[in-house]
C-alpha cells in the first residue's frame, strides 16, 4: 500500500535534535546525543526518556540539529593546531585549590 | 472461581480466593488498582519493535515499565505477584475494561492512554491527599506514582493534540478512537472498596480535563452514553471483554507452561 503524499509529508519531516543534559547543578549542560522529534515539546520529552529516566540531569536543552554550525574537519590543522605549542595559553602556571571538582 | 485447580506443575490455591484473606477491602482496592496498571502495561508492551518511530518506541515502553512497577508493588500488598498475574483466571481480575481494549492503531492506544492517565492522576492524587495517619499503602505507592502518571497523562495530551489537530487522516483516526472507547469511560468512576475517594468530584474533574484537552484538538467530545447499554457488569467484577482472553492467554503461557522458570 503507497503512503498518501500527506503521510508521506508527516514522515519526513521528523528532524533531528541534538541534546544538551545538565547533570547537577553548577555544571554546564553536556552533549549526549540526538533524537527525532516532529517539534521542539516532543523532542524535550524524547530527550527525556532517552537520557534522563536515570536521574542523569536536572535540565534538559534540545536544539535543532541542521542550526549548529561545525567546524570543518578539512579545517582542522588552521583551526586547532597553533594551540598545541604555546604553553603560556595553558593553566598550568597556576594551581588549584583543594575542593575544587569543576573548574 | 475459587479452589484449587491442576496445572504441570502441581496444584495451587486459586490466588484470587474471594473467600481467603484476600477479600479485606484494602486487598480488594490495591488488586483494582494493581490489574489496571498490569493490563494497561502488557498492552502497552505490545508496542515495543512496532511503534510508529524509535523514539515513541521508547515512550511508550517507559510508560509501560513505570505501570508495572506500580503493578508489582501493588500485587504484593494481595500476595504472591507472580501467581497473582500468571495463574488467575479471565473472571478474577479487577481491572477497568478500558485498559484491556486492544492497542488498534496509534490514535486508539493514544486515547486510551488520555482517558486513564487522567483518571489515574486524579486518582493518586485524592489517594495521597489523605492525612498521613490515615495513609494505607496503596496511599503511599499512589503518593510514589503520582508523579510519574502526570507525565503519563503529559504524554498522552501532547499526542492527542497533534494528533487531532495534525492532518485529515490523523484527525479522522483520533476522533474514531474517541469515540470508541468513550463507552469504557463511565466505569472509571465506579467505587472502589477501600479507597477513600470523592468519586462524584473526581468524575467531574476528569470530564472537565479531557473536555478541555479535546476541544484543543479540535475532537469532538462524545455526547452518548459512558457505558455500554448491554453491559452485565464491568471488569471490576471481574466482567471482561473479548479481546482480554487473548491478552491473558500471551501474558501468562510462558508460565502456565514452564512453571517457576527463571530468567
Amino acid at each position: 500500500m503507497s503512503e498518501t503524499s500527506q503521510q508521506h509529508r508527516a514522515r519526513a519531516e521528523w528532524p533531528l535534535w541534538e541534546v544538551f543534559v545538565r547533570s547537577r547543578r553548577g555544571l554546564s549542560h553536556t552533549h549526549v546525543g540526538s533524537v527525532h522529534a516532529p517539534d521542539a515539546a516532543l523532542a524535550l520529552r524524547n530527550a527525556r526518556d532517552l537520557y534522563t529516566r536515570r536521574s542523569e540531569g536536572v535540565s534538559l536543552w534540545v536544539v535543532p540539529a541542521d542550526r549548529i554550525t561545525a567546524s570543518s574537519p578539512d579545517e582542522k590543522d588552521p583551526f586547532f593546531e597553533p594551540a598545541a605549542d604555546k604553553a603560556y595559553r595553558h593553566p598550568t602556571f597556576y594551581e588549584v585549590p583543594e575542593g575544587v571538582r569543576n573548574l | 472461581m475459587s479452589g484449587t485447580y491442576e496445572t504441570p506443575g502441581g496444584t495451587h490455591e486459586t490466588p484470587g480466593d474471594p473467600h481467603g484473606g484476600r477479600d479485606r477491602p484494602g486487598h480488594r482496592a490495591a488488586l483494582a488498582l494493581g490489574d489496571d496498571a498490569l493490563v494497561l502495561a502488557q498492552r502497552l508492551g505490545e508496542w515495543a519493535g512496532h511503534a510508529p518511530e524509535l523514539e515513541e518506541d521508547v515512550a511508550l515502553a517507559n510508560i509501560a515499565l513505570d505501570l508495572l512497577g506500580q503493578a508489582r508493588t501493588l500485587l504484593s500488598l494481595v500476595g504472591d505477584e507472580d501467581k497473582l498475574a500468571y495463574l488467575r483466571e479471565e473472571r478474577e481480575f479487577r481491572n477497568v475494561q478500558l485498559v484491556e481494549q486492544p492497542n488498534g492503531d496509534f490514535a486508539q492506544t493514544i486515547i486510551r492512554q488520555l482517558y486513564f492517565s487522567v483518571y489515574q492522576e486524579l486518582l493518586y492524587g485524592q489517594l495521597a491527599g489523605c492525612r498521613p495517619e490515615d495513609a494505607t499503602p496503596v496511599a503511599a505507592l499512589a503518593a510514589k506514582a503520582v508523579k510519574e502518571t502526570a507525565y503519563h497523562r503529559d504524554h498522552a495530551e501532547q499526542w492527542t493534540l497533534r494528533l487531532g489537530d495534525g492532518t485529515e487522516e490523523s484527525h479522522r483516526r483520533a476522533q474514531h478512537a474517541v469515540d470508541a472507547l468513550w463507552r469504557y469511560t463511565g466505569e472509571l468512576f465506579q467505587p472502589v472498596e477501600g479507597l477513600d475517594v470523592d468519586w462524584d468530584n473526581l468524575r467531574a474533574t476528569w470530564t472537565t480535563s479531557v473536555r478541555s484537552v479535546l476541544e484543543q484538538a479540535t475532537l469532538r467530545v462524545p455526547e452518548g452514553p459512558q457505558s455500554a447499554v448491554w453491559a452485565a457488569g464491568g471488569g471490576r467484577q471481574g466482567v471482561h471483554t473479548e479481546p482480554f482472553g487473548r491478552l491473558l492467554a500471551e501474558m501468562q503461557h510462558l508460565h502456565r507452561s514452564h512453571p517457576e522458570a527463571s530468567w
